[in-house]
């Protein structure tokens, strides 16, 4: 099969994402219901979903998730999980068969810890561990790919439409307090399992509606510090820019956004000093993970969500706000089909970010 | 009178029973986001409730849409001639490639309204905004008129980033107490009484379909934006 890369198809995409302030659990059909009313705005090549706050008897451990093409390189990429983690519960991620859905690889979620002296040995704080090891198998077992690696969260996700996938993977069976989700219209490769959205890195996914017409820049920028692009397809290299900018240089949210989708330096001569040193000083740090071209974007974190579109706003996005809950859809009609009464609706500028954070009840 | 009731129906079937009935009154309820709705049709007065999809009303060829609701992008795409009233919001591109015709947005619009409007021979689109509209408004604008009411705002100016930006025909009229960024080959005065008598019409029909009052809203400060033909566009998109 020729995958992302090899083949080239001309082309849209819908994203929809809902989360509580407050932490409140909502079910997995919700979302459906959401990215289904979208259909039109995917073609069947990819769907995909993630949730956090899904897994909390395992709250502690990193949940991966892996398709792999057969059990022969399912048996080696296990073998390197028992040498660097501590496995404490591993099974087949549990789905529905539809004759929507085929061509289906081995689907296994482990719950994992890093083994301590694996952790002692690299001299790596757990995190950067755990990428490591995902960046390692990604990269160089052939025919194995973990596509989810954070913790209390997880994507599914598979070739089809966004509503059949959700079918397969039986969310209804899943509670979070954050869930995305995305249907897939390949614009520039085809559709396989592991191409479609969300894509992840440890607690991290993006699901994006877009073309980056800046991939390559961003792609050569990020390998620079150890992330490998293997997939050929753009949203991936939006996950590891994210990853990269949050986690290892320590920006916010809202910084980040401003690295990703700069203001125009004209938009910026007009700010205040204060508003305007910053500006600039984010975007000649980070010149080479600016992100151009048309996209809206929702980055899912440990405790929240972000939305964020192009500066030049080249695709729609809506956000909704009633009481705790905060959705956000490519289209209107995906959020009133789940909550026709909202406080607030609107839509967010281009280049200015949505940050909703968590406070969990039960924290 | 013909009522469609959008559950459960794809966009292609509301769009065969619109084009096919020969009532001229058509209601169509409970719109989710269904595309294309009265595309290309003539003649006929249709009122959706709901959330109708994107591209309402294109290629419309002088049916009146009214929309119980907010609309979502590219409303008007390309229409030819006849009347969309939306009693809430639209989303981006509203009026995208407009060639004749009226559309009335009782609030606010997003980014690209009006973009590539264009007027020729007897057609002369017009596109009213009641609230606030988002960047690139009338982006490449080649004719017709767009106005920008700012009801209920409390900005000083009603638009975003970039309004006008390659404009080289047609006007903008702002109610607004002072003037936006504007790129430079655009050319921006207050309105005289003269540019007045040219939208007050416009103004009314927008208060017939949303209520307020004609004197109320044209008493307040107007400019008017063209095109400088002396100082064409140049290119945005690679130079910065």
């Amino acid at each position: 099969m020729l995958r992302e890369g090899e083949v080239r198809i001309p082309s849209g995409c819908a994203i929809s994402g809902i989360i509580s302030r407050r932490g409140r659990l909502t079910n997995g059909e919700k979302i459906i219901t959401s990215i289904a009313t979208m259909h039109d705005r995917s073609n069947g090549l990819g769907g995909g979903f993630a949730g956090y706050g899904i897994y909390p008897q395992y709250a502690d451990f990193y949940a991966l998730h892996i398709f792999y093409d057969d059990n022969e390189i399912r048996k080696e990429a296990e073998n390197f999980l028992y040498r660097n983690f501590f496995i404490v519960n591993m099974s087949m991620i549990p789905i529905r068969k539809t004759k929507r859905i085929s061509d289906e690889p081995l689907i296994l979620r482990y719950f994992v810890k890093p083994l301590d002296a694996r952790l002692h040995e690299t001299n790596l704080d757990e995190k950067e561990f755990v990428a490591r090891m995902v960046i390692k198998v990604n990269t160089t077992m052939k025919g194995a790919y973990i596509f989810s690696s954070g913790k209390n969260m997880g994507i599914f996700k598979a070739v089809g439409y966004p509503e059949d996938v959700g079918e397969y993977y039986r969310l209804e069976e899943y509670d979070a307090y954050c869930w995305t989700a995305h249907g897939r219209y390949p614009t520039n490769t085809p559709g396989w399992w592991g191409g479609a959205h969300p894509f992840g890195m440890l607690d991290y996914s993006v699901v994006h509606n877009g073309e980056i017409s800046s991939y390559d820049a961003n792609r050569r920028y990020i390998e620079m510090f150890g992330y490998q692009c293997t997939l050929m397809t753009d949203t991936e290299v939006i996950a590891y820019v994210i990853d990269y900018l949050c986690r290892r240089q320590g920006l916010s949210m809202e910084e980040t956004a401003q690295v990703i989708a700069a203001p125009f330096w004209s938009t910026i001569e007009k700010k205040p000093p204060e508003e305007r040193a910053l500006a600039e000083y984010l975007r000649n740090a980070f010149s080479g993970l600016l992100i151009t071209g048309p996209f809206s974007i929702m980055v899912g974190f440990e405790d929240g969500l972000m939305a964020l579109n192009d500066r030049l706003k080249l695709r729609s996005m809506v956000v909704g706000e009633k009481d705790d809950m905060t959705y956000i859809a490519s289209e209107e009609c995906a959020i009133r089909v789940i909550a026709s009464d909202l406080d607030r609706i609107w839509s967010p500028k281009g280049g200015e970010p949505v940050v909703i954070r968590v406070n969990r009840e039960d924290k | 009178m013909l009522r469609i009731d959008c559950e459960g129906k794809h966009f292609s079937q509301i769009g065969q029973m619109i084009r096919q009935t020969a009532e001229k009154e058509i209601f169509v309820d409970n719109a989710q986001g269904h595309r294309y709705i009265a595309a290309g049709v003539g003649g006929k007065n249709i009122i959706v409730n709901g959330t109708p999809g994107n591209a309402l009303g294109a290629y419309l060829d002088g049916s009146s849409i009214t929309v119980n609701g907010n609309a979502q992008d590219a409303v008007g795409d390309t229409m030819n001639d006849g009347l969309i009233v939306i009693h809430g919001n639209s989303g981006d591109a509203a009026g995208y490639s407009m060639r004749g015709g009226k559309i009335f947005i009782k609030g606010d619009a997003g980014y690209r309204a009006g973009i590539h409007m264009k007027a020729y021979k007897d057609k002369f689109p017009v596109l009213v905004i009641g609230g606030k509209a988002g960047s690139f408004l009338g982006e490449y604008q080649a004719g017709g008129i767009i106005v920008v009411l700012g009801i209920g705002t409390d900005s000083k100016t009603n638009v975003g980033y970039f309004t006008g930006n390659g404009m080289h025909g047609g006007k903008i009229f702002l109610r607004s107490e002072q003037l936006p960024d504007l790129p430079q080959q655009i050319i921006a005065r207050k309105a005289t009484a003269e540019d007045m008598a040219e939208i007050e019409k416009y103004v009314g029909e927008y208060c017939r379909y949303f209520g307020g009052q004609v004197e109320e809203i044209l008493n307040r400060d107007f400019y008017v934006l063209t095109a400088d033909s002396a100082n064409p566009y140049k290119q945005l998109y690679t130079s910065v």
